[in-house]
């Protein structure tokens, strides 16, 4: 049990993936200058990045492995994930048309968020079994959200402050992130 | 003319991380040193240039509805060669690059320039523009991957640099320092480009 509460917050913040692994920065950037969008966009890379995970670690140890495919991995999880997103989308669109009309905007997005088929893949390099798969994909996307989060509260702030005309925008931006994975480095000692 | 000019343009106009602001994991990632910024690039330049040449070729042949998932399957098969040429033949760069060679599929940029340029042009100026593109992608990486390895480490390409008495700033090498230091050469490029018009 520890073995799990352990890595639940390794995940979220000594190896935030994020701002320790560096993965899915372009969509971090783009969408965390509102709040809202910023929430919708958590909120679907949570629910992508937990239901990829799952599948592409059904695909490797039930197709790929038995077929001695594995160097076909990046192809195999690229499709999987693009036609897991398409399905998605038509699927909440039916069903659930609340859901999608928050959501809606920021499935297409995800398919190059390459925090999706990073975390596929740290999953296999791991040789994670399917309860620790869960849970580490589910505790990654937990961080991802937090940390776009705590972004754009801290660039919603920064909007409305006199900043030097070269560094707005993008640049002041990437400051910020380096300031705040400067702050999730301190979690560093908490676990060895 | 122009076939030199789509060359040209990826290497300060439109230069890749830089200005049309594209694939910055493996910006921030694997730059800690120049050396792993060079391979990475190197890498990435390869998969652009041969996606480029093939979405070129097949422009009239892919359907428009379902071009995206072609351009996928394109630029996925050419990083699985990547993938199994740097297993064998660059073992140790490979271990340094991690989980950010099967990244190179998700890098916008090479989906941005199949979808941009080459399914709109013929084969010479998509090969001249995936090779602009590809090296000032290289430049850049290797650029900020010598500033962080300098300071970082005192060190260039695995030279000693500064001298015994240099204290390295580790941050530099570690994560804040990879946002920070993009962050100051986005600010210096905005002020050279005001500077100039």
């Amino acid at each position: 049990m520890s073995d799990y509460l352990l890595m639940i917050v390794s995940a979220i913040f000594v190896n935030n993936i994020l701002l320790a692994r560096y993965l899915g920065n372009c969509p971090f950037l783009g969408v965390s200058n509102r709040m809202d969008t910023a929430t919708g966009m958590a909120m679907a890379v949570v629910f992508v990045i937990t239901l990829a995970s799952t599948i592409t670690w059904i695909v490797q140890y039930y197709v790929l492995t038995p077929l001695g495919l594995e160097y076909l991995q990046t192809i195999a999880f690229i499709l999987v994930i693009a036609a897991l997103v398409q399905f998605v989308e038509m699927f909440l669109q039916k069903s659930v048309p609340a859901l999608y009309r928050s959501l809606g905007i920021f499935l297409p997005l995800i398919t190059t968020n390459c925090a999706v088929l990073g975390v596929a893949v740290l999953v296999i390099q791991h040789e994670y079994g399917f309860l620790q798969m869960l849970i580490f994909g589910f505790a990654s996307s937990v961080g991802y959200g937090l940390a776009l989060i705590l972004m754009t509260g801290i660039r919603e702030r920064a909007a409305v402050s006199p900043i030097p005309t070269y560094f707005k925008g993008t640049s002041l931006g990437l400051m910020t992130a380096g300031l705040l994975a400067l702050a999730f480095l301190g979690f560093v000692g908490m676990v060895h | 003319m122009s076939v030199v000019k789509e060359f040209t343009k990826g290497l300060w106009k439109e230069v890749p991380p830089f200005r049309l602001v594209l694939g910055l994991c493996p910006v921030l990632a694997v730059t800690t040193a120049a050396k792993n910024g060079m391979g990475m690039g190197l890498a990435t330049t390869f998969v652009l240039v041969c996606s480029n040449v093939l979405v070129s070729l097949l422009r009239n042949v892919i359907p428009s509805k379902v071009r995206i998932a072609a351009f996928i399957v394109v630029i996925a098969s050419f990083v699985v060669i990547v993938e199994l040429m740097m297993q064998a033949y660059f073992y140790p760069l490979y271990k340094v690059l991690g989980i950010f060679i099967p990244l190179i599929v998700v890098n916008c940029i090479i989906l941005g320039r199949a979808e941009a340029f080459a399914s709109k042009n013929p084969l010479f100026p998509s090969i001249a523009d995936g090779l602009g593109m590809g090296l000032g992608f290289t430049l850049s990486l290797t650029f900020l991957g010598g500033i962080r390895e300098i300071f970082g480490a005192g060190t260039i390409f695995g030279m000693p640099l500064m001298g015994a008495s240099f204290e390295p700033f580790s941050i530099l090498v570690k994560a804040p320092g990879a946002f920070i230091c993009l962050g100051l050469i986005l600010g210096l490029i905005n002020w050279i480009s005001a500077k100039r018009s």
